[in-house]
């Protein structure tokens, strides 16, 4: 296992180089000059070229990027010119907040998704299974900036019950960190819980035709613990390769979240870097999240050997040993 | 208490698939005593597993619905309890064994939590005794080291040992009654034997009741007392192992009989098969359901479907020309002769 980890690690190497590439190259492609866009359409031309010039963007492309790499590999993520602040204190600040948004929908997701997928697949063919089974098909194909912008048009402006945008403060009580929680986390769920919900069901139909749940109903056991001890453990492993899935999408649809709700997270920080042409921000930003995406997978994979213990199971069908 | 410990009166389960409808068990009726072993044989698809699988009223539905009948065990009728009452009934009064243990064992889950589960839900052990419980049935189904394999996972179980783990599970609760569906189909020869006996040798122990699926006749003959030959969805023919093995009656146990590999088939003597094949349990089938196939088959036996009769004392039979006052000759069977049928 020990083994595996390294090595796994050590491939991280190149996967985080080559995202470094694309974004550096990226952020180099948006039109608009950074210093002229920092200093706003009133600054004459020398500050412009001085400020080019203490960027560094004056030098060629190559070297601007060596720069970047040799900086990064010293454990430099470098200064914000906008935010005039060093990029590892700006990512400190903002990304607990990613975390609790992603992390609340996440658990929504869970909590919701997989009993629903469960009774689903219990009662199949029912009712209740064709509500589950459609609401989950609309979930996944959900454009979440329209069902952010509709649940704040609803909730917030005509009923008022939870404020549109920003992050309370715990300073405001605990009441008031929810209610701003509460929306921005309900948008980014809403396709892990589909997800989830379609997952679920699949996996526990295809268990619950297995022998085993039939041996399990033949000892008399309530139906309860057939389906949640039986069923549910076997029916566990696809659910946690799409759990992995799912944290790094919810990364990515954190960054429009946020955006909606002006939830000030790293998604937030990117877009706002990007109008702002602050270059090495947003390249150690998307840095930063492309490292988690990569941890996350890793984390996932080593659970999947753990949870697993039937590595060989049903090869040998009958005989002695 | 009266002897009688299970009476299956008129049975029907049927499966409903989109618009298909197939009846696989037609009015099945048998009974049971206590400490009595019942063979159930009939070829593939014949209704065995679904008989046995209803009277634990495990049948999923959908596709499937036990449709009529009654289900006598003791003195309650099965089909009528609530689904508590018949929870109580599994696994504690009525046990069952599955044809291929590579399958019917939990992956995830020790043996000894699958056993120890058994016990807990009917009987009111703490932990630690319903755990010295499940070793002990470890130890009485002969598995060696039992105390180190209750913490193992079947996969670490050949399958041998895995039926036996089943047979521990199916008799941790002292079962009135054991449902063995084909439980040595999927071992190998020298294990089959292994595992019949141990059965044989436990049944003496704990006075259970055996309902014993199976393809081979030589099984039944040696370890149960009544025989059910089931065609179709219908029992064909029933009586004592005595009865059938040396007077059977229908056309159908015949080719069952001659199909069987024994040791008076010397080699040169082809063994023979049943031409044709079983009809579908989707359509409607009028007359006899074995006259397709059937060597004596006329034109009554198309026309209108044989009683059950009792052909001969303790031994019933469903054919028009097997009865009291008439008799087929076997010999003829083997005669692949159906010029007499219009078809
Ligand atoms: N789950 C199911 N869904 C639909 N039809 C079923 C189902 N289970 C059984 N059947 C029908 O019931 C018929 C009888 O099946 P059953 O399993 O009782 O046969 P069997 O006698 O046990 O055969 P085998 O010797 O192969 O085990 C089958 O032909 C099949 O059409
Ligand atoms: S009733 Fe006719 S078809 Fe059926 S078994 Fe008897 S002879 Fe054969
Ligand atoms: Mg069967």
């Amino acid at each position: 296992m020990g083994k595996y980890i390294f090595s796994r690690l050590i491939n991280m190497i190149p996967t985080l180089f080559v995202v470094a590439i694309i974004v550096f190259l990226i952020t180099r492609m948006i039109p608009g000059d950074p210093a002229s866009v920092m200093l706003g359409p009133q600054a004459s031309r020398e500050d412009v070229e001085a400020l080019t010039e203490a960027l560094g963007l004056n030098e060629p492309i190559h070297i601007q990027f060596l720069q970047y790499i040799g900086n990064l590999l010293k454990g430099h993520f470098g200064v914000s010119l906008s935010y005039n602040q060093p990029i590892t204190d700006l990512i400190i600040n903002r990304f607990p907040n990613t975390v609790i948004l992603a992390v609340s929908a996440l658990i929504i997701a869970f909590m919701i998704g997989v009993p629903a997928g469960i009774i689903s697949a219990s009662k199949q063919n029912s009712l209740i299974d064709y509500s589950i089974t459609t609401i989950s098909l609309i979930g996944v194909s959900m454009p979440i900036f329209w069902l952010g912008v509709m649940l704040v048009l609803y909730f917030s402006v005509n009923l008022g019950w939870f404020p549109a945008t920003g992050m309370g403060s715990m300073a405001d009580g605990f009441i008031s960190y929810l209610k701003h929680l509460i929306l921005p986390s309900i948008t980014l769920a809403t396709i892990p819980t589909a997800t989830f919900a379609r997952i679920t069901r699949s996996s526990m139909l295809e268990v619950i035709t297995q022998d085993y749940i039939k041996t399990a109903r033949s000892k008399g056991i309530s139906e309860f613990i057939v389906i949640f001890k039986h069923a549910f453990k076997n029916a566990f492993n696809p659910l946690l390769t799409v759990l992995g899935l799912q944290i790094s999408s919810l990364l990515g649809g954190a960054v429009l979240t946020e955006t909606i709700f002006s939830w000030p997270g790293m998604g937030l920080l990117i877009i706002d870097a990007i109008e702002k042409r602050d270059f090495v921000v947003v390249q150690s930003t998307v840095l930063f999240i492309a490292l988690i995406f990569v941890i996350v997978n890793l984390v996932v994979d080593i659970l999947y050997k753990v949870v697993n213990p039937k590595i060989s199971y049903s090869t040998n069908k009958g005989g002695t040993k | 208490m009266s002897d009688m410990l299970l009476k299956v009166e008129n049975l029907e389960v049927q499966f409903r698939s989109g618009s298909t409808l197939t009846k696989a068990v037609n009015g099945v009726s048998f009974s049971l005593n206590r400490k009595e072993n019942i063979g159930i044989v009939g070829e593939s698809g014949s209704g065995k597993s679904v008989t046995a699988t209803s009277l634990l009223r495990l049948i999923p539905d959908p596709p499937g619905k036990i449709t009529g009948g009654k289900i006598i065990f003791e003195d309650k009728d099965l089909l009528k309890l609530s689904d508590k009452a018949m929870r109580k009934i599994r696994g504690n009064e009525i046990s069952m064994i599955f044809q291929d243990p590579s399958t019917s064992l939990n992956p995830v889950y020790t043996v000894g939590n699958q056993i120890v589960e058994s016990i807990e839900t009917h009987q009111h052990l703490n932990r630690k005794e319903a755990k010295e419980k499940a070793v002990h049935m470890l130890e009485l189904v002969g598995i060696p080291e039992a105390r180190k394999r209750f913490s193992m996972y079947p996969h670490e179980f050949s399958g041998g040992m895995r039926q036996r783990v089943m047979i521990a599970i199916a008799l941790a609760c002292n079962p009135k009654l054991l449902i063995a569906d084909e439980p040595t189909t999927a071992l190998d020869v020298t294990v089959q034997a292994q595992i019949l006996n141990l059965m044989k040798d436990l049944q003496h122990s704990i006075d259970t009741s055996i309902i014993m699926i199976t393809h081979d006749l030589g099984v039944i003959w040696e370890s149960c007392d009544k025989v059910l030959v089931m065609y179709a969805g219908n029992v064909v023919e029933s009586g004592t192992v005595q009865e059938i093995h040396d007077n059977p009656l229908h056309p159908y146990t015949w080719g069952l009989l001659d199909s069987q590999i024994t040791e008076s088939v010397s080699s040169e003597e082809e063994l023979s098969t049943i031409p044709g094949s079983p009809p579908d349990l989707s359509l409607d089938i009028s007359g006899c359901p074995f006259a397709a196939r059937c060597p004596f088959a006329e034109e009554i036996c198309l026309e209108k479907t044989p009683e059950m009769i009792e052909a001969a004392e303790g031994h019933f039979t469903a054919c028009h020309f097997q009865t009291k006052e008439h008799r087929l000759d076997r010999k003829e069977a083997k005669v692949d002769d159906r010029s007499n049928i219009k078809s």
